[in-house]
């Protein structure tokens, strides 16, 4: 284990009690993470990337939830901390910026409380001092006239103003991981491109380590060193950044990936959609939890899971599939595949 | 941006909609102040086509597609479809118009009423219409869910909640089509659903245009999504038009300075494309109450000068069936990258 390692996750599994059953949202997920690097963490709806990052932070309620595993931030296991010695964790180590700026902040305190409020808590300065670095800090993240900012309240400012001040706030303490989850959804996409440069910028300036946990690869092409892939509490794939996207090994990244709608093809390009919707975490499938909506699907994968294996020819990547993209089984796969195509298309 | 002019407009008979200096306005609580989310568009739809709007939040989008269906009425402008002049109708008219136009909105779960099982959602079109016998309004409610690619015999008797998103628009794309409309117009229909099931509904969305020879009216934010289904793409900005182009060209040449900065700011799913943040657009849209004199995209526009304050530029033919309003047009070399 190397020293620079910020973050290790190991085998986290995230649990939730419910009516129906007990459901799966993290199911046993290791990452770790390098002093000053970014990691995106991409999934869609329901794939858990949003419970593992509010896991990791130990964020979620006490009663009905079920963890296990290990969270070791700095080499101090985090995992079995009361709610108070994690307080001590927050806002100077950990911090996050969430997805909707307007529920984050409080509607009823002005700017210039709000983002102090870490310094006063957290580092004990006095009022005055905490509202001076506050300043300085909305000018750091780009809110013009931050003096008069001070004394306004969120609903005085636009969205992407909004998040800027979220942003300022979790910058407040000076975290080394900062986590920011779907930052940009809620906002347009030249008030997204702005965003995105900030905290690329801060991330670098600060020399911090960033999860940007989102459901768009594109926010994450130009923006991390590495990504992890989710699928159904899983990590499915984890590679850096240029090798997963020149290299995808697991079938799910390639079809999540073919899905989008591309500006460089022309109009009207037929989409390949990928069948089928997530399976319920409840109870999962069996085998590789992609297997019922997998093209490429043999025996082995509804009745053995995958584990996350290494990529021999490229260190560091890693996929959980019998069959890779690219493998002689993978090849004939699509091969089969492809004969049957054309035996319906004769027909 | 501000885009007034109608030299895009066509003049033959195969137009289906045909929208004329379109302006709505909204009263605000003060006294006086109104908001100008619409302000003189004009725009037509050729039969068979799929005419894209673009914008982002607060660029009259999305109130475009509601004056056209006149909820609420226009303040002024004329909408003209299939040659009827829509502001002019009334009562038992527009309801029955209402049938020929229809919507499909964003958020597809609260659109559809809970409490009803999906065959009866989908049938009460028919219903209200009064067409054909119940047994004829079934069959025929059966086979628009199959024709949307869910299987009336499993799902008929469901309710909403016991569908996904995507299944849950894909019923909203069925009670849309089960009076045979000639135009659709879909208010984001995408942006509420995961990428996948988003691939799902664009390919089901371009195989029933084809099959039930439909025309859409396409609103979104997503370029991407927006270039993939249209012919055209209309590109607005806080309520005016910047930019009519074939959705090939403008993506390609695009000749307005927003929408070249639209491109730009496109998250790229290729880590050898470096985000660049020198061309970023500073700031962000005005208040719609108190618009920009001019080319009302002038404050945040990098080669905005005197004259763009002072006259409002109109849509100019820069190629075929292209049209920019821009005072300094983005010249044609140089922008390729913008589509790469």
């Amino acid at each position: 284990m190397s020293a620079d390692h910020l973050l290790v996750v190991e085998d986290l599994k995230t649990h939730f009690k419910t009516g129906a059953g007990v459901v799966r949202a993290v199911d046993g997920v290791s990452l770790t993470l390098d002093r000053g690097r970014a990691l995106g963490i991409v999934g869609e709806s329901g794939s858990g990337k949003s419970v593992l990052s509010r896991s990791i932070m130990g964020l979620l309620p006490g009663s009905n939830v079920l963890r296990s595993g290990s969270v070791k931030l700095d080499g101090h296991e985090l995992m079995g901390l009361s709610r108070s010695d994690m307080r001590s964790y927050w806002g100077q180590t950990m911090a996050m910026v969430f997805q909707d700026p307007m529920t984050s902040l409080n509607p009823v305190m002005k700017i210039g409380k709000q983002v102090g409020e870490g310094l006063r808590r957290t580092l004990g300065m006095s009022k005055r001092d905490s509202i001076e670095t506050a300043e300085r800090l909305l000018a750091d993240v780009g809110i013009p006239e931050p003096a008069r900012r001070l004394n306004e309240y969120p609903h005085q400012l636009s969205g992407g103003m909004r998040q800027r001040v979220t942003i300022a706030t979790a910058l407040s303490c000076g975290p080394s991981l900062l986590f920011a989850d779907e930052p940009t959804t809620a906002l347009d996409v030249t008030v997204q491109a702005q965003i995105l440069d900030l905290l690329a910028a801060q991330q670098h300036d600060r020399n911090m380590s960033m999860i940007l946990v989102t459901h768009d690869l594109g926010v994450v092409a130009g923006r991390t060193d590495e990504i992890a892939v989710m699928y159904a509490g899983q990590i499915v794939e984890r590679a850096p950044t240029a090798s997963l996207f020149a290299n995808m090994k697991m079938p799910y990244t390639e079809a999540l990936m073919k899905s989008i709608p591309k500006l460089t093809d022309k109009a009207h390009t037929r989409l390949d959609s990928v069948g089928g919707r997530p399976p319920n975490l409840i109870s999962p499938p069996a085998g590789c939890r992609f297997a019922p909506r997998c093209p490429y699907v043999s025996e082995r994968c509804l009745t053995e899971q995958p584990p996350l294996v290494e990529a021999i020819e490229s260190p560091g990547h890693y996929f959980r599939c019998w069959y890779p993209v690219g493998s002689p089984e993978h090849t004939d796969a699509v091969r089969r595949r492809e004969s049957l195509a054309a035996l319906a298309g004769g027909n | 941006m501000a885009g007034t002019g109608k030299a895009h407009l066509h003049n033959g008979d195969d137009t289906i909609l045909r929208v004329e200096d379109l302006l709505v306005e909204f009263k605000t609580e003060e006294h006086g102040k109104k908001v100008h989310a619409v302000t003189g568009i004009s725009f037509d739809v050729l039969k068979g086509e799929t005419l894209g709007l673009v914008g982002e939040s607060g660029c009259g989008k999305s109130t475009t597609g509601r004056a056209i269906m006149q909820i609420p009425r226009p303040t002024g402008g004329s909408v003209v479809f299939e040659g009827r002049e829509l502001t002019a109708l009334h009562g038992e008219e527009l309801r029955k118009l209402r049938t020929d136009v229809q919507m499909i909105f964003q958020d597809p779960i609260s659109s559809l009423n809970p409490r009803r099982k999906v065959i009866d959602i989908v049938a009460e079109p028919l219903h209200i219409w009064d067409i054909g016998t119940k047994e004829e309004r079934i069959a025929k409610a059966r086979a628009t869910l199959a024709a949307v690619g869910i299987d009336p015999d499993q799902a008929g008797d469901r309710r909403p909640h016991q569908f996904s998103g995507g299944q849950c628009q894909r019923i909203c794309i069925a009670r849309a089509l089960v009076l045979d409309p000639r135009l659709i117009i879909c208010d984001e229909p995408v942006s509420a659903l995961d990428v996948s099931v988003q691939a799902q509904v664009l390919n089901l969305l371009e195989d029933l245009k084809a099959q039930f020879g439909l025309t859409l009216v396409f609103i979104a934010h997503d370029l991407a999504v927006v270039k993939n289904v249209s012919d055209r793409v209309a590109v607005m900005y806080l309520g005016k038009m910047c930019e009519v182009a074939p959705s090939d060209d403008l993506y390609r040449e695009p000749r307005h300075p927003y929408t070249t900065a639209l491109l730009k700011a496109i998250p790229v799913p290729d880590p050898t494309v470096r985000p660049d943040g020198a061309v970023r657009l500073r700031g962000e849209i005005p208040s719609p109450v108190a618009p920009p004199s001019g080319c009302r995209f002038r404050t945040r526009c990098p080669s905005a000068d005197a004259i763009c304050a002072e006259q409002e530029p109109q849509l100019i033919q820069v190629g075929h069936e292209h049209f920019v309003a821009c005072h300094h047009p983005v010249p044609v070399s140089g922008l390729v990258d913008a589509a790469q």
